[in-house]
């Protein structure tokens, strides 16, 4: 995984609550082995019936069609794990959603794939302010490094991240070799476990 | 220091503390299917990584497969890389795989825990949110997405934030009509659909003590839908005598030493919990979806609620006014099956409702058992002749209209009675209109051809 740097792109706002990952990656284009992530971002909410844009989906509109940044509700992602709900994401160029919140699957799916998950949900006056600053011109900078959001007024939103979750993003860590770096605490446990409870080592029957 | 269940779960098998702050919680199991393990495999041999415990892995094919009696490998053309793609990778990693025409191929959060592969007190690990089934043996699931799976395939961790805890006392008793199914979309109404975020449940209470095993699957299948990561019953007696003699459990001695352990596995009494939550399901009516997630819950009696501007679209969506009664409107179609309702239980419910009765008129009906294993027993009893002599669909096991991934969909504008989990826009086909609620009121909205309080057929009720 690249790590992540600053993205700088306008900001599309979509502010509804509870957007599940069915709308973000609508199942009826995952029976396809190699889908279109990108193509198929919103798929069922982006296109018509017929196939083509609905002029009054956000992102069809002329000025958000670039967008890197996504600005929405509450609860972002819930319902399925489907991690293609993050790829069509940054398959068609965001790279950071700004939400008053994640589920906590999807938000641990955008961790694993470089896209940044920013909450301003804790302090709703920031979120509202942020909103009020998204007219579709002027670009937003994020700023992982500095942990904020530059708005094209020059108003600077402070967000959180923990320290872990900055560094790892930051520098692209591969999150299999961090875990790798304890193998052999992992192997010890498991002889452990295999003679204190054989049960959960060993399966009969298979 | 006092402990809850979880805790006791998740120390006991926290491996140690990443550099990044994170948990590192070993996986007693991992069951991946078809949609989303090709993608997996071939990260790992982009990277030259190997399958750690192959012999803890397993994989179902479920999400794809057509579930149309004599179905094979292309009879849903658009699972066949995906069912060919998993067997073939999984077989050349050595792991078992639950095979079309095998005994055990199922839903995994169904086959799971009817082999006794799964246990209480266990962690398992699944790429899909509803690994939280396997609560309802007093094991910890674990839901995850394709990068994860990738991990636990290579680590046999997951690494973890602890999450907060959460107790859901159910408290009085369920009158007759009314099942574990209505109990859990009450709750998730109750907590809304972010109202478990960040937290592991543990629910409890004589309602959840005196459900059956398989109720208590359906109870805890829906935890995710409240945004929960996962939960649990505690197990109990009535577990232990469920998993008995199961073709994975522990035999011998090994078994004494784990009934032991498991006898341990509660909450201790003073334990604490950052919510603590008290339902009471005395008076609890049979409920139904009206909108488009599975929060959107009301007693089948009750009027439509207006939801306000937020809640337009569903109700455009769905094809209702607020103020009016789901009593009596027409259904297309009925779906019994998916995670939550599929086991024999449930299809033992339906069959006593159904038997010498027709599915209505222009109502298309169909049952799906939840594995090749819960069919086999549904047939040994004699089920499937009641279900097609009233006029259902039997089929094979599978996700079936569920996941609306395997070619088994409703059509634009069609309503659905679904026995399922999620009544998402387009979940189940391109504009179909799914109204969520039990095996027995699917079972009523059938013979009737409109949403029915099933409890007027029981000859009691309202």
């Amino acid at each position: 995984m690249q790590g992540f740097t600053t993205v700088t792109g306008t900001a599309a706002p979509l502010l509804l609550d509870d957007i599940n990952t069915d709308q973000i990656a609508p199942g009826v284009y995952l029976r396809h082995f190699r889908p279109d992530y990108a193509a198929l971002l919103f798929g069922l909410r982006r296109y018509k019936p017929d196939g083509s844009d609905d002029p009054g989906f956000v992102l069809n509109q002329p000025q958000y069609r670039q967008a890197r940044i996504l600005v929405t509700g509450a609860n972002f992602g819930c319902g399925s794990s489907r991690e293609q709900a993050v790829w069509a994401m940054t398959a068609f160029g965001i790279g950071c959603i700004v939400a008053r919140g994640f589920a906590d699957i999807y938000r641990e799916n955008c961790l694993k794939n470089g896209l940044l998950p920013v909450v301003l949900g804790e302090a709703m006056p920031a979120f509202e302010a942020l909103v009020t600053r998204i007219d579709g011109s002027a670009p937003f900078t994020v700023s992982l490094e500095e942990r904020h959001i530059l708005a094209p007024d020059g108003t600077r939103f402070d967000f959180a991240i923990s320290d872990g979750e900055r560094h790892a993003l930051l520098h692209g860590l591969d999150d299999i070799g961090l875990t790798l770096e304890l193998a052999d605490t992992i192997a010890a446990w498991e002889a452990q476990i295999s003679a204190t409870a054989p049960w959960q080592q060993n399966i009969p029957g298979k | 220091m006092s402990l809850t269940l979880i805790d006791k779960i998740w120390n006991a098998h926290l491996i140690g503390t990443r550099a990044d702050g994170r948990d590192l919680v070993y996986m007693d199991r991992l069951v991946l299917h078809e949609l989303h393990a090709p993608h997996a495999f071939s990260r790992l041999a982009a990277t030259g990584r190997t399958v750690r415990r192959p012999d803890l892995v397993f994989a179902a094919l479920d999400h794809t497969v057509a579930t149309q009696p004599g179905r094979d490998d292309t009879t849903n053309p658009a699972g066949t890389d995906f069912i060919r793609a998993t067997r073939e990778e999984s077989r050349n990693r050595g792991i078992s795989v639950f095979d079309l025409g095998q005994d055990w191929q199922g839903i995994s959060h169904v086959v799971a825990p009817e082999l006794g592969m799964v246990l209480p007190g266990a962690t398992h690990a699944v790429p899909d949110s509803h690994a939280c089934t396997v609560g309802g043996i007093g094991a910890l699931g674990f839901g995850c997405g394709t990068t994860e799976l990738e991990h636990v395939m290579a680590t046999q961790v997951m690494a973890l934030k602890r999450p907060k805890q959460m107790r859901i006392s159910l408290e009085g008793s369920l009158s007759p009509g009314v099942s574990a199914k209505d109990v859990v979309l009450h709750v998730i109404s109750r907590l809304g659909l972010s109202g478990g975020r960040g937290h592991m449940v543990e629910f409890a209470g004589p309602v959840a003590r005196a459900m059956s095993v398989e109720a208590r699957f359906t109870l805890c299948n829906m935890i995710i839908e409240m945004g929960a990561r996962s939960g649990l019953v505690a197990p109990d007696e009535a577990v232990f005598a469920w998993l008995d003699g199961r073709r994975m459990m522990p035999t011998g001695e090994a078994l004494e030493l784990a009934l032991r352990t498991w006898r341990t596995l509660a909450s201790d009494p003073d334990a604490r919990f950052d919510q603590d939550i008290s339902i009471d399901c005395t008076n609890l009516a049979p409920q139904i979806t009206w909108g488009t997630d599975p929060s959107q819950v009301i007693g089948v009696g009750d009027a439509v609620p207006d939801p306000g501007e937020a809640g337009q679209r569903a109700l455009t969506y769905m094809g209702l006014q607020p103020g009016m009664t789901l009593e009596g409107l027409p259904v297309d179609r009925v779906f019994i099956g998916s995670c939550t309702n599929s086991r024999i239980t449930d299809l033992r419910e339906v069959a006593a409702l159904v038997r010498g009765r027709k599915v209505a008129d222009g109502v298309r009906a169909i049952v799906v058992p939840g594995s090749s294993a819960v069919k086999r027993q549904a047939e040994a009893e004699g089920l499937d002749a009641i279900f097609e002599a009233a006029g259902f669909a039997w089929h094979e096991s599978g996700c079936s209209l569920c996941a609306g991934a395997n070619g088994d969909e409703a059509g634009r504008g069609e309503r659905v009675v679904a026995t399922s989990n999620r009544n998402f826009e387009n979940r189940q086909g391109p504009g179909a209109r799914t109204h969520l609620a039990s095996p027995a009121m699917a079972a009523a909205a059938a013979l009737t051809g409109t949403i029915t309080d099933v409890r007027r057929l029981l000859g009691g009720g309202s």
